[in-house]
């Protein structure tokens, strides 16, 4: 099926079937739940394999006119980038909903509406990544604020109706602000040559560097807040705090690389000029979010907020691959993308699950549980070094590709940076050390290992997570020619690596 | 001196004039008909009417002409349009009105005297309701095609007088809605005068009343500039008063909350309607040559009252008022389509009146839902826990709202982005922006109802959901169907409109 329309229809599909299930047989909507996003990975995975991986062209694209009066179409196509962003969103999904089998429990609303949401998300995450009409790209950006505010608010724990509310508020206000950069965008292609949304045709307008310069800030800080880069971060510690581990796993691993998909995708492609006016300061932003990201997880005395930290930190390493404007920098950042989803996956879900059996997300609260849970604390210290990119993980290879990327130009937010893994050590094997070794900590020793459906539901994750930390050419010949073409058109060129005994 | 007959074109006035005979008969129905017959007839007379003058508008949908009746009407596509979203936002508040739970059985009582318990205990209920909002709507239709001041003038006041006294009509909290009647009253009186003021300089300046005559001293220049400022700086009173931009907003939040709920609905969507189209009318043919004299005051206006307008709805704990204050945002954002001067901004503007009026009626016949025994309940802390009484009544506000906040796929993102990328296209950039960022505020008193509505837990205090009539389920239906219908799908509503969309002159 090579049909970008048809594999976004497909969850749309599952979430109708969802609603004419019996409210009352919770097993059967979690049944056609798993079975949609299973349907959909696959066929995203069919899709990667017929994508020609030399082609930097757009892919599967199809185009439909839908508001003729402002130009605007419904436009799909994907490069490389996109379509590892889509491979590892349809892949997360079947695991959310199979790892998070009972969490839709505590929730406000029935079971039923909270897996009709997450499909009715997952239609947009594939169509945010596939958008090449930037008015589309805009209303699904938008939109899916909407399932994922009442996933946090009528599922989460503790503030959540806090949390979602903070949540939405500041992504609106990225969004407004990008709107405002839209028009401008969609007024300017009027005067040159007819109004228009068209990606491709964006990119040509010419603009003064002050106009561009404006835009690019519209844009970059809606992105700031998605992605989320310091000091537009304080909403995300605090919504993933109180969404449940799966509604985390899908903010941050798929609906926060919205952000930095969209500062390659729109930020580099549309602003070139402006792009490389701000480099430095996003570089700085990018540095002190590593270390600032990677210090306030240290502290962390509550998991789920240690985790968001970390990402905190992990995506200054992905802006800052992106801003490097090499393509190892670029290179590594959309495969840092991508392992973090799986390795924030990993983390979420497995702390998900020591959470709901300790009835507790303060680490110190767990202890020994590599004695009591063996299989469950195994499967959390292999997320931490993940996290903590230790070779022969998939996120080694990432970040040592956006460190290189990064050096051969910019060296000293290079070493800088480098003492964010040093950090990373430090608030993994810390949470790690308190809550899996010692003495099991007094109500602890009756915990229950990993079932057999938690079991199946973490395998695929930790197997991607090591394949790709051995292997990662499949995905890396998927994503270079996509990066190397981006760099090019920037104008840039790699620097040549300098010889350290000359 | 020879007298000469005046010639009207009955088919072009058709709209207005079968209003009009609708409105006689409703009167004639009020003092003759048996009380138990009157609620049924008078539904009937007034649905009949509404729905007949749209037809008649749909059918003289392509026709321009100035002469309709001496040149004081024009019917062009901009008329066309607004006068059928006028009809189609005033049939769907009658279904509202048509719950005479809301309306007191005597207004000429006393409030709380034996009059009035005699009249309500005996099932005497009045229903001059009805005629008089066909009074009011054929004055709508009116206003955005009259073609020189003084049919402008008798259109406000046609429009207007009704609206006083309906706004007094409440059952409940019967002083409370007398009172926001005679303020409304007061400050409408005082507006008309100005506007007469601003007409009367108009005049001064030009020698003509007619909105062509304006516009060639305009255009031919050497005219007295002082006057033609301050006619245009006060006629602008009177119509921003009708709209309730800031600073001539102070009536709205009263009125809204003390005016029975379905004449809410009607007023602030239909009289919306109206006072922007003949704004637009007005500004984009007589004042367009004299730009540099009004935008920059608009743009003033129009940058205070959408972030005055969100700033203060934050602080609202009712749920009518929250929607008066909602609605004075809108009106600024309403006024961007003013300024902009030019077709795509007239284009948005009335896409953005349609949607918005529809959104509004939606909104507020949601409210006359949410009811204890002693009426409707409009205090926001009672509205907690809604979405769990009733979801699908609480999901159909939040679309409403979210439409007001401008979130994609509902009408009113494609209202609002159309309305910005117009202001934009004219480079009034400063409205846009500050268009934008009232929006995030906007967007957070918004989202607090539906966080109200969803993640709160209900109080048992007897708030519940009554639906009254089907009629009004039917409204319900109807505003969300459009409102998400215009938010994924608009193309054939703004090709509609944009094929038609030019004014005559």
């Amino acid at each position: 099926m090579n049909s970008l329309t048809l594999l976004m229809l497909l969850p749309i599909f599952g979430s109708v079937a969802l609603a004419a299930t019996p409210k009352a047989n919770e097993t059967l909507t979690k049944q056609v739940a798993l079975a949609t996003t299973l349907i959909v990975a696959a066929a995203t995975i069919a899709m990667a394999v017929s994508f020609q991986r030399d082609n930097v062209d757009l892919q599967f694209v199809e185009k439909y006119s839908w508001i003729p009066t402002f130009g605007i179409n419904f436009a799909v196509g994907i490069d490389g980038l996109a379509l590892v962003l889509i491979l590892m969103s349809t892949i997360l999904a079947p695991i959310v909903v199979l790892a998070g089998w009972n969490e839709a429990h505590g929730g406000r609303w029935s079971v039923k509406v909270f897996y009709m949401l997450i499909l009715v998300l997952e239609t947009m995450m594939i169509g945010v990544f596939a958008a090449t009409d930037v008015f589309l790209f805009y209303v699904i950006f938008e939109a899916m604020l909407i399932p994922v505010y009442f996933l946090i608010g009528g599922y989460g724990s503790g503030q959540r109706s806090a949390a979602a509310v903070k949540f939405l508020i500041y992504s609106l206000f990225g969004g407004l602000l990008m709107l405002a950069s839209i028009i401008a965008l969609y007024v300017m292609s009027g005067d040159q040559g007819g109004h228009t949304f068209d990606l491709q045709t964006l990119s040509h307008l010419q603009m003064s560097s002050t106009t561009q310069n404006f835009l690019f800030l519209g844009f970059f800080i809606a992105f700031a807040i998605k992605a989320p880069l310091w000091p537009l971060h304080t909403w995300l510690p605090d919504a993933a705090e109180s969404a449940t581990p799966g509604t985390s796993v899908l903010l941050l691993g798929v609906l926060d690389k919205v952000g930095t998909f969209g500062m390659i995708r729109y930020c580099l492609t549309l602003f070139p000029d402006a792009s490389k006016t701000f480099t430095p300061m996003i570089l700085v932003l990018a540095v002190i979010s590593i270390v600032y990201g990677a210090f306030l997880a240290i502290g962390q005395r509550d998991l789920k907020r240690l985790i968001a930290f970390t990402s905190i930190s992990h995506f200054g390493f992905i802006t800052m691959g992106i801003f490097a404007m090499t393509s190892q920098g670029h290179s590594g950042a959309t495969l840092y993308m991508f392992n973090h989803g799986f390795s924030t996956a990993a983390l979420f879900l497995v702390g998900g699950w020591m959470i709901s059996r300790r009835g507790s997300s303060t680490i110190a609260d767990f202890g020994g549980l590599q004695r009591v849970t063996p299989v469950m604390a195994w499967s959390f210290f292999l997320a931490g070094m993940s996290s903590l990119a230790l070779p022969g993980m998939s996120s080694f290879v990432s970040e040592f590709l956006v460190l290189v990327g990064t050096f051969t130009r910019y060296p000293v937010h290079a070493v800088v940076a480098t003492f964010g893994i040093v950090l990373a050590a430090l608030y993994i094997l810390i949470p790690v050390q308190k809550a899996l070794h010692g003495p099991t900590t007094p109500g602890n020793e009756n915990l229950s290992d990993l079932n057999l459906r938690e079991k199946i539901a973490i395998a695929p994750v930790i197997a991607i997570i090591i394949a790709l930390g051995f292997y990662p050419a499949p995905l890396l010949k998927v994503i270079n020619p996509a990066s190397a073409h981006v760099i090019a058109q920037l104008g840039f060129t790699d620097p040549a690596p300098t010889n350290g005994d000359k | 001196m020879e007298f000469s007959a005046p010639v009207l074109n009955y088919t072009l006035l058709s709209p207005m004039l079968i209003l009009l005979g609708g409105a006689l008969i409703g009167v004639l129905v009020e003092a003759f008909m048996s009380k138990a017959l009157r609620p049924i007839t008078q539904l009937s007379v007034t649905l009949g009417s509404l729905v007949l003058a749209l037809f008649q508008v749909w059918k003289i949908r392509n026709e321009q002409s100035t002469g309709a009746a001496m040149g004081s009407v024009v019917i062009d596509g901009p008329a066309v349009l607004l006068q059928a979203s006028i009809l189609i936002i005033s049939i769907i508040s009658v279904f509202l009105i048509a719950d005479t739970e809301q309306f007191t059985a005597l207004a000429a009582s006393l409030p709380g005297s034996e009059e009035e318990r005699h009249a309500l205990q005996t099932g005497n209920q009045v229903t001059e309701v009805y005629p008089l909002t066909l009074f009011a709507v054929a004055g709508m239709l009116l206003f955005p095609v009259s073609n020189d001041l003084i049919t402008l003038f008798v259109a406000l006041e046609m429009l207007s007088l009704p609206l006083y006294l309906m706004a007094g009509l409440s059952r409940r909290r019967r002083l409370a809605s007398q009172e926001s009647a005679l303020k409304y009253f007061l400050l409408g009186a005082f507006s008309s005068a100005f506007f007469l003021f601003g007409a009367a300089f108009l005049y001064g300046y030009s020698a003509s009343i007619t909105f062509a005559g304006i516009r060639n001293a305009v255009v031919g220049g050497g005219g007295n500039d002082v006057f033609l400022l301050i006619g245009i700086a006060f006629l602008s009173v009177g119509l921003l008063f009708k709209v309730g931009a800031v600073p001539f907003h102070a009536w709205s939040p009263d009125v809204y909350q003390g005016a029975p709920t379905p004449v809410t609905a009607f007023m602030a969507a239909a009289t919306k309607v109206a006072a922007f189209g003949a704004m637009l009318r007005i500004y984009y043919t007589s004042f367009a040559n004299a730009q540099w004299s009004w935008t920059p005051m608009l743009t003033i206006i129009a940058i205070i009252t959408m972030v005055f307008g969100s700033l203060v709805a934050i602080a609202q704990r009712d749920v009518k008022r929250m929607l008066a204050y909602s609605s004075i945002a809108h009106a600024g954002f309403l006024l961007t389509g003013v300024i902009a001067l030019n077709k795509p901004g007239l284009e948005a503007s009335i896409f953005y009146l349609f949607a918005y009026g529809v959104a509004t009626v939606g909104g507020f016949a949601i409210v006359t839902l949410v009811r204890d025994s002693a009426g409707e309940v409009t205090d926001l802390n009672r509205w907690k826990g809604l979405g769990k009484r009733s979801p699908w009544v609480a999901t159909a506000f939040a679309g409403f709202l979210l439409s007001f906040a401008g979130i994609p796929l509902t009408s009113g993102f494609i209202g609002k982005f159309s309305i910005f990328s117009a202001a934009y296209e004219s480079g009034a950039k400063s409205v846009v922006i500050a268009g934008v960022l009232s929006s995030v505020i906007a967007a957070f008193f918004y989202i607090r109802v539906i966080v109200l509505m969803f993640f709160t837990d209900p109080v048992e205090d007897g708030t519940g959901v009554e639906i009254p009539s089907s009629l009004t389920s039917i409204t319900v239906i109807f505003s969300i169907i459009v409102t998400i219908a215009l938010g994924v799908y608009p193309a054939p509503v703004l090709n509609f409109i944009s094929t038609l969309a030019t004014f005559i002159r």
